[in-house]
Order: C-alpha cells, then sequence, then structure tokens
C-alpha cells in the first residue's frame, strides 16, 4: 500500500513538466473511444427500439407469405382457432395518373381495413389512412406524389379502375425510406382488387395473410405450439415477431458491425500513437529511470511510474471519448434515418459507456505496454555513462501476443466471423511487418548510397534518417499504417460502390415491358416501332413447375434428404422460353442444341442453365417432367449452357426449343431502348393507357434510385473514414511531435556554431519530406494491395485504384507531416538557443 | 571480516563483437568503516568502472565484491537496488538530479523508497545544511551546477548511507564552487560517520583522504594503506 502511494505520487510529480506530451496521448485515444461509443450506443438503442417495436413493424402477431393462394383448410383451421385474419395481395403494377399521364411501375398493397393490427399506416392527412379502405379510395407513397406533382385531390388510375387519392404515405409498418424509394407503395381496399383486372393477367403476386392473436393468451407459447407446427405442415413462409426482431437485428448488426470496425481503426491509430508516443517518451526516461534504479527503486517500481501515468491518462481519455461518443449518437439518427423503419429514440447507453471505457484502457495499456516493459531492463549503469536500452525481453514479446489477440478479439466482435478477423488482424500485422521492413530498408539504403555530393540540407536530412535516436521506423510504421488504413477505407469504399453500380451502356436495352399477353404482342410492337423506339427482343414466357426429376416425384425428392437435389429447383415457378436458336450471351457447354421439334411424338430435348443442372443433379439425356398448368409435358437435358447474367439480356434457365409451348397459356417480354426522358414517359403512357396490366421495368431510373440508395450509404461510410482520418491527424502531430524533442538539441546545436534559421528549416523540410514520402507511399502501396485482394476475394471484381485519391492521399499526407514537422521546428529557430538547452534538460 | 567493502580478485572485461576488452585485471582491497578512501588514476583507466561495480551498478565481473556483508555477485539486480537503498549513497559527476522533480522531492526519493514516513522535515533539514532552504521548490533545470551538486548531496546523504559513492563530484565544477562541494562532503562524511569512496584526478583532493588507491590500464598500481604499511 505504502509502496502503492508512492508510485502514485512519482506518477504525478513526474507528470507535471510532460503534460503536454500525455495531453498527446490522451487525444488519441479520445477520439477512436469516442466513434466507438458512438456507434455502440447507436446500435445499442437500435436494438432496444426493435424488440419493444417488433410488433408495430410487423403490423400484427404473425405474417404468412405465399406465391399462390393459401389452401381453404389453412384459413378453416385458422377461424377454427379463432384469430383475427387480415388479407393482402402485393405485385407490381403500373400507375397512372389521369391529371398529367405520369406513369411508373410501383407496388400495389391491396389490403383490409383492419389492417396493420399494431401501428399505422403514417399518411398526410392523419385521417386518411383511416377512411381511405371504406371510402374505396387509394394512398399514395409521399415520394411519387412529389415525382408527379399530384396532391391528395387528384385521381390515380391502376388496372382498369380509377381510384380517388385519399392521402399521401408517410410510412408504412416494417418499410424504410430507401425501401420505399424502391418500390414506393400504393395502397387500394382489398374489396376494389378484383376490379382492377389486374389478378387474372399473369402479374405476380404475394399473397399475404397477418394473423392477430387473441388477447389474453401467451402469444409466444401459443404461436410455437398450435399455429407454427400447422404452418409448417402446410410449407407456409411466416414470419413472428422474434423472427422479425433477429432479421432487424441481424441486419442492423451488419451495418453497426461495420461502422464498428471502422470506429475500431480509429481507436487502432490511436494505439499506434500511444505506442510510438511512449516508445519516445520512455527513451527519455531511461536516465531518471537509472537514477531511481541507483537510489534503490526496484526494476518494477521504475516500470509503474510510467505505467501508471499511461493508464491514467488512458482511463481519463476513455471517459472523455465515451462522453464525447454518447452525445456524437445524436447525430447519427440523421444519419441513418433513411435507412430505418421506424424513428428512432436515443437514450444514454450505460453499457456502450462502460465498455468503451473498458476498451479504452486495455488498448491504451496494452499497447504502452511495448514500450514501457523495456524500462524493466534499464541498467543502473546509465547513471554513470549512456548505454541506452536494455535488450527487449520475453514479457514483451507477451505483450506482443496480447495486442494481436486483442485485435483479434475484438474484430472478431465485430465481424462474426473467425475467419474475416484472421483475415483482418494477419493484414494489419503484415501491413506492419511491411512498414518496418520498408523502413529498415531505407536505412540501409540512405546509409549505402549517400549522395555525398548533395547539397548541404538535403546530405543532413538524409543523414537524420539513419543517425542515432532517428525516428525513421516510429515514424514510418505510424504514418504509414495510419495512411494503409484510411486509403484502404477509402478505395474498398469505392469497390463496395462500384459493385452494386450496374452499367447502362449503349445499345443496351433500358426498358422492359412485361406481362404482355399474347393478343397484345401485336399492338405493342406496333406502338413501339410507331414511337421509333426498337424492338429488340420480344419473348414468350410459359410458366412452369417441375413434375418429376429423372423419374422421381418432386414430392418424393423433397421428403428424401439424401438426393442431394437442391430444395429450390423443387419448389420454384419457372419462368421458360421457347426458341430456335442460341442468343449471344449464351455458350453450350455440354451437349446440342436443337431448336425445333418436328412432330408431337419426337422426344423433347431442352437446354438448362449450368448451375441449374447441378443443382438438379442431372446430366445430358436425362429425363424431366414438367406441368404447365395442368398439362405434364416429358423432356430431356439436350445441352447444358453457361449464361452472361451481366449482360441486360432475357434469360431462361430453361430454354425450349419451338413446337411444344406456343399453344400454352403465356405472356411476353419485350425489351427497348429509350434516349430521352420525355420520349420515354410519353411511351409509357401509350402503353400503359392502352393496356394496364403490361409493366414497365424502367432500367434507367432504377440505375438512378440506385445510386441514390449508394450516395446514402456511401455518406455514412465518408463520415466514419472521417473519424478514422481525424484521428489519423492527430496521431501524425503526435508522432511528428515527438520526433521534435530528438531533433531539439541537434537544431540548438547546429544554431550555436552558426547554422542559419533558414538552412535549419530546410534541413527539417528534407528530414521530413523524407519519411513523410517513404511512410505514405509505403501505406498507400499497402492499401492498394488489401484493397485489391478485397476485390478479388470478397468482391470479385476487378479492381482499378482511384489514382486521383491516391496521389491526393499522397500529397495531403506528406505534406501534412511537413507541415507538422516545421511547425515544431519553429519552436527552435525562432528562440534563442540558451533558452532551449535549459528548458530541455 | 568485518570490513564495509571487500573486493577481491576483481577482474571485468568488456566483449563487442570478437574483440574483448579487459578494463579491470585482478584487483583486492578492503575498506574499513568510517574511513575516506581515493580512487586516482589516468582517464580511462577503469576508476568508474570500479566505483560502478563496486556499487552494485553494473553486472559482476570476475572476482568477488562484498558490499555492507552481501556478495553482490550472489545478488539478483533488483536486490542489489535494495542494497542500495539500504546502504549506499551517491555523487556524480553530472548530478543525475530526477528533472522532473523538484529539489525537495529529490531529496525526498530516498527515503520514500525505504518506506519511511513524514520524510519532509528531514529532506528540508538536508537542503537547509547545503544551503538551499531557498530553492526547495525549484526543478533542476532552475539551478546551477554548484546547486545541482548541492541537492545531489543533501540526497546522497538522506538515506544515511553507510557507504558514499563519488565520482569525480567537482570535475564539472569550477573550482571555487567545487571547493565548498568538497567542504560539504567532507563536513557531513565526518559528522555522520559515513564511509566515502571518492573517484578523482585531483591529487590535492585525494590528498584529504585517508587512502589512495592509483589505477592505472586497469591495475591496482599503488595502494597509499599498503605503502604505509609497508614502511611501518
Ligand atoms: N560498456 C562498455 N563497453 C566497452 N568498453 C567500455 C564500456 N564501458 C567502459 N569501457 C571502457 O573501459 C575503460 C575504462 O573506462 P572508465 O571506467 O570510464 O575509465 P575512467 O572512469 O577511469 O575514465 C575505457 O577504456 C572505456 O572505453
Ligand atoms: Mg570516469
Amino acid at each position: 500500500m505504502q509502496n502503492l502511494n508512492w508510485l502514485l505520487k512519482m506518477a504525478w510529480r513526474d507528470s507535471r513538466r510532460n503534460r503536454s506530451r500525455l495531453i498527446l496521448f490522451m487525444s488519441s485515444i479520445v477520439l477512436g473511444i469516442a466513434a466507438l461509443v458512438a456507434i455502440n450506443s447507436f446500435g445499442d438503442n437500435l436494438t432496444q427500439q426493435i424488440n419493444s417495436e417488433a410488433k408495430e413493424l410487423l403490423g400484427a402477431d404473425v405474417e404468412l407469405e405465399s406465391r399462390s393462394p393459401f389452401p381453404d383448410s389453412l384459413y378453416q383451421f385458422l377461424q377454427d382457432e379463432n384469430l383475427q385474419l387480415s388479407e393482402e395481395r402485393a405485385f407490381a403494377s403500373m400507375v397512372y395518373f389521369p391529371k398529367n399521364g405520369g406513369t411508373r411501375l410501383i407496388n400495389v398493397r391491396a389490403v383490409e381495413a383492419n389492417y396493420p393490427f399494431y401501428g399505422a399506416i403514417e399518411t398526410t392527412p392523419i385521417s386518411s389512412a383511416k377512411t381511405y379502405n371504406k371510402n374505396q379510395d387509394a394512398l399514395v407513397d409521399q415520394s411519387l406524389m412529389l415525382q408527379f406533382n399530384i396532391s391528395p385531390d387528384d385521381s390515380v388510375r391502376i388496372g382498369t379502375t380509377i381510384f380517388s387519392i385519399a392521402g399521401e404515405i408517410n410510412k408504412t409498418p416494417g418499410q424504410s425510406a430507401i425501401t420505399t424509394t424502391v418500390a414506393p407503395p400504393v395502397f387500394i381496399p382489398f374489396s376494389k382488387l378484383e376490379g382492377t383486372g389486374l389478378m387474372q393477367r399473369g402479374s405476380r403476386i404475394n399473397y399475404k395473410l397477418y394473423i392477430k392473436f387473441p388477447d389474453g393468451i401467451d402469444d409466444q407459447k401459443y404461436f410455437n405450439e398450435v399455429l407454427k407446427p400447422r404452418l409448417e405442415k402446410e410449407e407456409i413462409r411466416f414470419d413472428d415477431v422474434e423472427e422479425r426482431k433477429e432479421e432487424l437485428g441481424d441486419a442492423y448488426s451488419d451495418l453497426t458491425g461495420f461502422l464498428n470496425l471502422t470506429a475500431f481503426i480509429a481507436l487502432l491509430l490511436g494505439c499506434i500513437g500511444v505506442a510510438s508516443s511512449v516508445q519516445v517518451y520512455v527513451k527519455e526516461k531511461v536516465k531518471s529511470v537509472a537514477i531511481l534504479r541507483c537510489l534503490g527503486a526496484s526494476s518494477l517500481q521504475g516500470m509503474y511510474i510510467f505505467l501508471i501515468q499511461i493508464s491514467i491518462i488512458g482511463f481519463i481519455g476513455s471517459i472523455i471519448g465515451a462522453a464525447i461518443g454518447s452525445s456524437i449518437q445524436y447525430f447519427l439518427p440523421q444519419l441513418f434515418a433513411d435507412f430505418l423503419p421506424f424513428e428512432i429514440e436515443l437514450s444514454f447507453s450505460l453499457p456502450s459507456f462502460f465498455q468503451g471505457i473498458l476498451i479504452g484502457l486495455l488498448a491504451s495499456v496494452l499497447f504502452a505496454l511495448v514500450p514501457l516493459l523495456q524500462i524493466r531492463k534499464v541498467s543502473p549503469l546509465n547513471v554513470l555513462r549512456s548505454l541506452g536500452w536494455g535488450k527487449t525481453s520475453k514479457a514483451s514479446r507477451f505483450v506482443y501476443v496480447l495486442v494481436v489477440l486483442f485485435v483479434f478479439g475484438f474484430s472478431y466482435l465485430q465481424l462474426d466471423s473467425l475467419k474475416e478477423a484472421a483475415v483482418f488482424t494477419v493484414s494489419l500485422l503484415g501491413a506492419a511487418l511491411i512498414l518496418m521492413g520498408v523502413s529498415r530498408l531505407i536505412i540501409w539504403a540512405v546509409r549505402r548510397f549517400f549522395p555525398n555530393n548533395a547539397p548541404f540540407a538535403t546530405r543532413q536530412g538524409l543523414a537524420n534518417l539513419y543517425r542515432p535516436n532517428n525516428q525513421t521506423l516510429i515514424l514510418v510504421v505510424t504514418i504509414g499504417l495510419g495512411t494503409a488504413l484510411i486509403t484502404t477505407l477509402m478505395l474498398s469504399q469505392d469497390l463496395l460502390l462500384d459493385k452494386v453500380k450496374l452499367s447502362s451502356s449503349e445499345n443496351q436495352p433500358n426498358m422492359v415491358l412485361f406481362d404482355i399477353q399474347s393478343d397484345q404482342v401485336e399492338e405493342v410492337v406496333e406502338i413501339t416501332e410507331r414511337d421509333s423506339l426498337p424492338v429488340i427482343s420480344e419473348v414468350p414466357i410459359v410458366t412452369m413447375k417441375l413434375h418429376s426429376l429423372k423419374g422421381e416425384f418432386v414430392d418424393a425428392i423433397k421428403e428424401d434428404t439424401t438426393a442431394g437435389v437442391r430444395n429450390w429447383v423443387l419448389r420454384r415457378e419457372y419462368r421458360v422460353t421457347y426458341r430456335d436458336e442460341l442468343i449471344d450471351s449464351e455458350t453450350i457447354l455440354e451437349g446440342e442444341w436443337d431448336g425445333r421439334v418436328e412432330s408431337a411424338t419426337d422426344s423433347i430435348f431442352i437446354s438448362l442453365d449450368q448451375g441449374l443442372a447441378e443443382d438438379m443433379k442431372v446430366g445430358l439425356g436425362d429425363p424431366l417432367t414438367f406441368n404447365v398448368q395442368g398439362a405434364l409435358i416429358q423432356c430431356y437435358v439436350g445441352s447444358i449452357r453457361e449464361i452472361d447474367w451481366q449482360r441486360v439480356q432475357t434469360n431462361f434457365l430453361v430454354v425450349f426449343p419451338e413446337g411444344v409451348l406456343e399453344e400454352a397459356p403465356k405472356f411476353h417480354v419485350l425489351l427497348t431502348r429509350y434516349e430521352k426522358v420525355e420520349k420515354s414517359a410519353q411511351y409509357q403512357q401509350k402503353v400503359v393507357s392502352k393496356f394496364p396490366n403490361i409493366s414497365i421495368i424502367d432500367l434507367d431510373l432504377i440505375l438512378k434510385t440506385v445510386d441514390e440508395v449508394l450516395g446514402k450509404i456511401s455518406f455514412v461510410i465518408q463520415f466514419m473514414a472521417f473519424f478514422s482520418i481525424i484521428t489519423g491527424v492527430i496521431v501524425l502531430i503526435g508522432a511528428v511531435n515527438i520526433s521534435k524533442f530528438q531533433r531539439m538539441q541537434e537544431a540548438v546545436l547546429l544554431r550555436t556554431i552558426g547554422a542559419s534559421r533558414k538552412q535549419i528549416v530546410r534541413i527539417n523540410f528534407m528530414e521530413y519530406f523524407f519519411l513523410g514520402s517513404i511512410a505514405s507511399l509505403t501505406g498507400i502501396i499497402i492499401a492498394i494491395l488489401s484493397a485489391w485482394g478485397l476485390a478479388y476475394f470478397s468482391f470479385e471484381t476487378v479492381f482499378v485504384p482511384n489514382l486521383w485519391a491516391v496521389l491526393i492521399t499522397y500529397i495531403a499526407i506528406t505534406g501534412l507531416t511537413v507541415f507538422i514537422g516545421l511547425t515544431n521546428s519553429r519552436s527552435v529557430v525562432n528562440k534563442p538557443p540558451l533558452e532551449i538547452l535549459r528548458k530541455e534538460v | 571480516m568485518n570490513q564495509i567493502l571487500a573486493v577481491e580478485n576483481l577482474s571485468k572485461t568488456y566483449q563487442s563483437g570478437e574483440k574483448s576488452l579487459t578494463v579491470l585485471s585482478d584487483i583486492n582491497f578492503e575498506i574499513e568503516p568510517g574511513s575516506s578512501c581515493a580512487i586516482i588514476g589516468p582517464s580511462g583507466s577503469g576508476k568508474t568502472t570500479l566505483l560502478g561495480l563496486c556499487a552494485g551498478l553494473d553486472e559482476a565481473g570476475t572476482g568477488s565484491i562484498i558490499l555492507d556483508g552481501k556478495q553482490l555477485e550472489k545478488l539478483s539486480e533488483d536486490q542489489r537496488a535494495a542494497v542500495r537503498n539500504a546502504s549506499v549513497g551517491f555523487i556524480f559527476q553530472s548530478f543525475n538530479l530526477l528533472p522532473t522533480l523538484t529539489a525537495l522531492e529529490n531529496v525526498m526519493v530516498p527515503l520514500e523508497l525505504l518506506g519511511k514516513k513524514n520524510v519532509k522535515p528531514i529532506a528540508v533539514d538536508l537542503l537547509e545544511k547545503v544551503g538551499l532552504g531557498d530553492r526547495m521548490h525549484h526543478y533542476a533545470s532552475q539551478l546551477s551546477g554548484g546547486e545541482q551538486q548541492r541537492v545531489s548531496i543533501a540526497r546522497a546523504f538522506a538515506n544515511q548511507p553507510k557507504i558514499l559513492f563519488a565520482d569525480e563530484p567537482t570535475g564539472n565544477l569550477d573550482q571555487e564552487t567545487g571547493e565548498t562541494i568538497e567542504a560539504l562532503i567532507f563536513n557531513l562524511n565526518k559528522e555522520l560517520g559515513t564511509t566515502l569512496i571518492l573517484v578523482t584526478h585531483d591529487t590535492e583532493l585525494a590528498k584529504r583522504t585517508d587512502r589512495i588507491l592509483q589505477l592505472k590500464g586497469g591495475k591496482l598500481i599503488k595502494d597509499s594503506a599498503s605503502a604505509t604499511s609497508e614502511k611501518a
């Protein structure tokens, strides 16, 4: 106890003359922790909100979903159970606004008046959500109203019915702004659905049934014991409150996990800052430690004094960081607003606050320990002559291991994947080793190939890179790692965004008309050509289901778990086309393509997509039977194709030859391309007003929407990167600042023996310019390597580094290094040498 | 065997790469408690090395050193530190004050390390004895060389050491200041009955001690004690 008291006292005494530097360590920690705590608190609040609002998000206790009508037996069962039900049919269709002819593909939701059971459709005017169903009106998404300049007393046509618009939709249960931008909803009364004429005509319909449990029962128990077994038996997809919670939780924990990792990078930068500044700090303390040893302090006591200092600083820094983080989180909702299906109410998160402090303390102590441990090895003989450091001990190797474990552990916590965490940790380690290697190499190379004829300042600046007490290793590793982390973040953000970006190149179709009935084809083609738009392709589509595979019935295969046939191939509805030739996005891998069946008695040879054949476990010649709306068609695998899905084409998993499906019920798809937006609008208007059942997808509009969404995502990412960059800058200031103490004496001596102010500035400029360049270039190269790795292994795309970003990073980091370095040396240059010599004793 | 310091067959060799440099070879001497002794010799003769070894600051070479009854080469660094704290005081050529501590705190540290309570009055008393009563709260950088050395003398005597090692304590000072420092050391030494080992190349200063050991090239070439004993 006595001992601890003395250590605390010494730590305090010693800190008095080092305050400014200790504050610098602190600032490195503060930002990292702030980012971490902000994200964590926000995530915490998000989870809580999801938990408390799960019912409102679902709108019911259970939601059933199906691609086909629910069986009558199920209705019977649900009614017998005395459950409240609400039906919905949802499908994509065109809306048409008679006021100005605007038309667009939207998500029609025909719901009953009692939807939702929990929560509400938020509308303007508020009352319209309650009245639209009774009044047989429609509710229209606000973005759609805005786009077409529609007001609540206008009308909208869906299918063949014209609805008055009762109000605009601001929010629907479970939908975020992002989902409604992609597919804006229009609500119509369930009873009016039949009248639109959209039900019969080939539209893909989503059947939904919302269920509310009777009051006063144990929801969870009832669901698990009564409802769930029945639904599973009927093979009906369902979403209950618990499941929805999990889904949402998973989705947002992915998001916050990623952001957390970014925050962690900020923290790691901070830690690197701590480690390198403590390294130099401790070096300067060698003499003091030796004196203490001489006076009889033990090797551990010497170390504890500084460990206490760093821990306290780390602790204070973490508290400040956690406090800042807890307040920053209040700005995050604005950032995420569009991604969330509810308005988030934030409160202070105690667990995140404490977790932040703990991590901050742990990180700062751990990273500081690496240099601190060397204190134990300082020989008291240093009081008699300068010997410097002892050797690195076993203990410091142990600390290195702990540091790696810490990084690994934390990244595992955030990424939830051992493999990813390992990759992250190993990459970081690799980067650090590369930087160390590079700085060693530079030190060696400068010495070996020293330019003896270079100007004085250049020679001095270069020599500073390898002279005793040089900062090359520390600065190159610190600045380099910082540059690498931030640049990787920037480059991989580009990757992420490029990945989602589809290219709409010239001559590719950018408009798709589907659900065209056979008797409408001719006229649609005519309208298209009259508008001088090209009919790039027009293909018939027949929907069918798989009936048997290699002689075995699909139902039997489903039961047979050993068959190895993937479930999706058994259940799905196949959309099949027929034609006599291949298109240019297809290549035959096996077998032969035979485009025509001559007589009804001939065997039918079809062509399968490579992946489908694999999942079906079929090869050339294997028989399959399809059920085409009641009629069974027996056919054989005639060929297997590879399809380039990247091309905007009408690609099909299954292609039939001509001469088989011509008479089957079918619809058609037409691909065209427009150049001008007005033209597209006019064209869509013509088609839709004539044929309300036809849906039109405007690919350019989708691309634009995707761009918008990506813009929002990238803003979130940039916001986080900003944190890392700020931390990086602070680390840089710290790192360069500590090197000032190393160069001070020398500069003063140079001044004393008559070097001019200009010469000293030049020497410093050269040194920091070399250091900054080496570090940032190496960092950038590492970043490009890791971004390439990410592109190749994770995103499976080709990576082309953004050269401008790279150049700007190089200039910025090097510039900053030089700037901070020179700012520091000003104190040497502008004051009389004696003053500095005295101060720095 | 009740000598405060006994050095027997002491040699020290530095290994640097393939070359080895013998800095001290086969040194033998004993020091009686309460006596004073000067180690003299030209620069590079091994005086500082010898002092460092005797005080337990350096890893031992071959041979044995017994300091205050403890055989140093058998102790770990931390055990030697405890011996230093309990029985040894130091004064250095380059003062070696802790730069981040005030004069007063510098003097308090050895006492605090011993675990003593209420050490401030003792430190104040000592600082007043060396004539720095009014500079107690100054940092090293705010003191002149002579003043710093006086603080380090106060510090050296703080734990009432049985033996005091001084390595050229006046080497960095002008003659006048040096003389005051010398006077201080000798006076306190007498007053407290401390043994004094003084490294110097100032023969005048050396003459004030009871005994002179002369080193040259790492060998003990002359011991005034044995010289007198030979005469006797
Ligand atoms: N750590 C060391 N490694 C190698 N040689 C050393 C070391 N320390 C001292 N020496 C050498 O030992 C010799 C004696 O040094 P020192 O004891 O300082 O002499 P003095 O104090 O008498 O001037 C010198 O030649 C010096 O170069
Ligand atoms: Mg010497």
